[in-house]
């Protein structure tokens, strides 16, 4: 099984939705990744065959499902809402999707939903209304509906954005289990980059309704084909320094300057842009060939056991203000206004040209992505 | 630990309290008051104890109109929530035919209850009514609200159906644009009908404003005055003869003070007592909804 959307766009009242993208989905995890805005939910409903495209086809198996309606398809969807039939009680709820498609005896209807909702954890449930049921049970009832159909296609629209930080991740790992156990083309939809990379699978990444780079989810993180998607994959979003490249030496807006070695040798000397990940920005030196730069303390946030270090550094050749993050394992106390120096190493520096476009990514570093 | 007592609280409540009584309380203990004696004039009344309560609850004309104001309200009520809702899932849900279908929908809502009783009084006139006209000359029916007691209930009806059905439309037409767009694609996608769709999302989620829908509609029809005293004057005989006629007849027409009040009393709760019973038995149905 096999979706294809082949060079499809969508514009709505003279405002373009998606530009023009192609994308094959296969079984398995396929993630949507990108800011609100990006055209996921639209893309989302494209394929669910919600709404037609302005142009291009979508394929199933190399047939043509363009303008077949949606009550034609074969697909379930969550959505970051918990919908589900209010007056309908959580087995009815899973039911009805059975119930409309007809065709299943009595006993074996019953199998099958309370197989499904014992997979979601809410077999005791069955009998409550949703009103009855936390926001965590409400949504595992509507993945239930949507896993009983056992369709080719499970679209999942932001699913857990809705719930605490807990229950996410406990139902994140239980999702992945059943979408494992199942060969349905998958398709999750997420603004979080760490989402992404804990589920894994292939990853589409999407911006203004562009998409911007896909493939499996390590290969796109470590190898950011631009700036855009270094930023939209790494939360908090990846630092960017403005840096000139000359005589085989990085000079940063501060002046200092350091080789440009290993990964960044061979580039063209000019303007360029240094991108560092946040977990890689450190406050003591990792080696002899840490760069410094020195700054001021302006923000540190507690985020569960990291702290983000937000400093002022050297203003840029343009005058717009330097920043430089950290993420620091542990819980730090910083005093605001506190000069403080962070250090960054050259090997984990991502080179951008001035357009954006990867100039030089660092060596991958496979274990040190989850 | 020591409390502190600090009475100067109660003068915060003082406003509230002297509002109140003014519009509540002291009119409300007058009523009380005629209700137990007997008002000849100023200066000149009797003590008569629960004499004008036995009188009203054994009064067969008050039973009539009690009765007839039940059936108008049930009627009433049967008819515009239905078609309210009909409307309001009828009308465009954005663009610029939504405005106008709004504007021309809460357009009988704006007129002054006499006024509109004065249109109809118009309207269902045979010689110069439009209605009236249509009813008689073209398609030859016998039409005549001051002389047939059947017309002159159809024509309060439809006028109150005309009058308060946008009430209902507008609510509804709210409740279901509170429905999240979420729904109807999850409805789609197992391929609901559009039956179903109604069945179980949009009537279950209606159901609040539904509530306050019948309630509102039926305190008003129950109370319906202006309209008919327009247009039928309660005629002909009793036939729309309803509580709130009843009573002004009562009270203004024949100065009965005392048993006005004492009927007065016992209209207030019949309100209270039928909106409680409308309350709690739709909030009882179907709780499944959190909206």
């Amino acid at each position: 099984m096999e979706l294809q959307l082949e060079s499809i766009r969508k514009v709505v009242g003279g405002q373009v939705y998606l530009y023009e993208m192609s994308l094959a989905l296969k079984p398995g995890l396929n993630v949507l990744l990108g800011p609100t805005t990006a055209g996921k939910t639209t893309l989302m409903r494209l394929m669910a065959g919600l709404e037609q495209p302005t142009s291009g086809r979508i394929l199933l198996d190399g047939q043509d499902v363009t303008r077949l309606p949606v009550k034609k398809r074969n697909v379930a969807f969550v959505y970051q809402q918990f919908i589900n039939y209010p007056n309908l009680t959580v087995f009815e709820n899973i039911a009805s999707p059975l119930r409309i498609r007809g065709g299943l005896s009595k006993t074996a209807l019953r199998e099958r939903v309370e197989a499904t909702a014992r997979m979601m954890r809410i077999h005791d449930l069955l009998d409550r209304l949703p009103a009855a049921l936390s926001g965590g049970q409400q949504q595992r009832t509507a993945i239930a509906r949507a896993l009983v159909k056992e369709t080719g296609l499970l679209l999942m629209d932001e699913p857990l954005v809705n719930l605490d930080y807990k229950l996410r991740e406990e139902l994140r790992i239980e999702m992945q289990n059943i979408f494992d156990s199942r060969d349905a083309i998958v398709v999750y939809s997420t603004t979080e980059p760490v989402e992404a990379l804990m589920l894994g699978g292939t990853v589409f990444v999407l911006d203004q309704g562009r998409l911007l780079q896909s493939g499996p989810v390590l290969e796109v993180y470590h190898h950011p084909d631009t700036q855009r998607v270094g930023e939209i994959f790494s939360d908090p979003p990846m630092n960017l320094l403005d840096a000139r490249l000359e005589e085989g030496q990085l000079r940063l807006a501060d002046g200092q300057r350091f080789p440009a070695t290993s990964h960044m040798a061979g580039l063209l000397p000019g303007a360029y842009r240094i991108g560092v990940r946040p977990n890689h920005v450190t406050t003591a030196p990792t080696g002899p060939s840490s760069v410094a730069v020195p700054g001021v303390v302006e923000l540190a946030e507690i985020s569960g056991s990291e702290t983000f270090l937000h400093t002022a550094t050297a203003p840029g050749p343009d005058g717009s203000p330097g920043k430089l993050v950290a993420q620091l394992e542990g819980v730090h106390r910083f005093e605001l206004g506190q000069p403080t120096t962070l250090y960054m190493d050259p090997d984990q520096l991502y080179l951008f040209d001035m357009e954006g476009k990867l100039a030089a990514a660092p060596e991958r570093i496979w274990e040190e992505a989850v | 630990m020591e409390k502190t007592k600090n009475n100067r609280a109660w003068f915060l409540v003082l406003p509230v309290v002297i509002s109140v009584s003014f519009s509540a309380i002291i009119p409300l203990m007058t009523v009380v008051n005629y209700s137990v004696q007997d008002i000849f004039g100023p200066g000149q009344r009797v003590w008569v104890g629960k004499e004008w309560y036995v009188d009203a609850v054994r009064d067969a004309d008050l039973h009539a109109a009690l009765l007839r104001n039940l059936l108008f309200s049930f009627e009433a009520l049967l008819i515009e929530i239905p078609l309210g809702v009909f409307l309001a899932l009828r009308m465009p849900a954005k663009g610029k035919w939504a405005s106008l279908a709004l504007v021309l929908i809460a357009l009988p809502l704006l007129i002054p209850w006499n006024v509109v009783g004065t249109i109809w009084q118009i309207f269902g006139r045979a010689d110069i009514g439009l209605g009236g006209y249509f009813l008689n000359s073209t398609l030859g029916i016998p039409y005549n609200y001051t002389l047939n007691a059947r017309d002159a209930w159809y024509t309060i009806l439809v006028m109150d159906i005309w009058h308060w059905t946008p009430l209902v439309a507008l609510l509804a037409y709210a409740g279901l644009r509170a429905i999240p767009d979420a729904y109807y694609w999850a409805a789609r996608i197992d391929a609901a009908s559009n039956w179903a769709i109604f069945r179980f999302i949009q009537l279950p989620k209606l159901r609040g404003v539904l509530l306050i829908a019948v309630l509102l509609r039926f305190m008003d029809s129950f109370m319906i005055y202006t309209e008919p005293f327009v247009v039928t004057g309660g005629g002909p005989g009793n036939a729309t003869t309803f509580l709130s006629i009843f009573l002004s007849k009562l009270a203004v027409g024949q100065f009965d003070l005392g048993p006005a009040a004492a009927f007065s009393l016992i209209y207030f709760l019949l309100i209270q007592v039928f909106s409680y019973i409308f309350f709690t038995t739709i909030r009882n149905i179907g709780r499944g909804d959190t909206a």
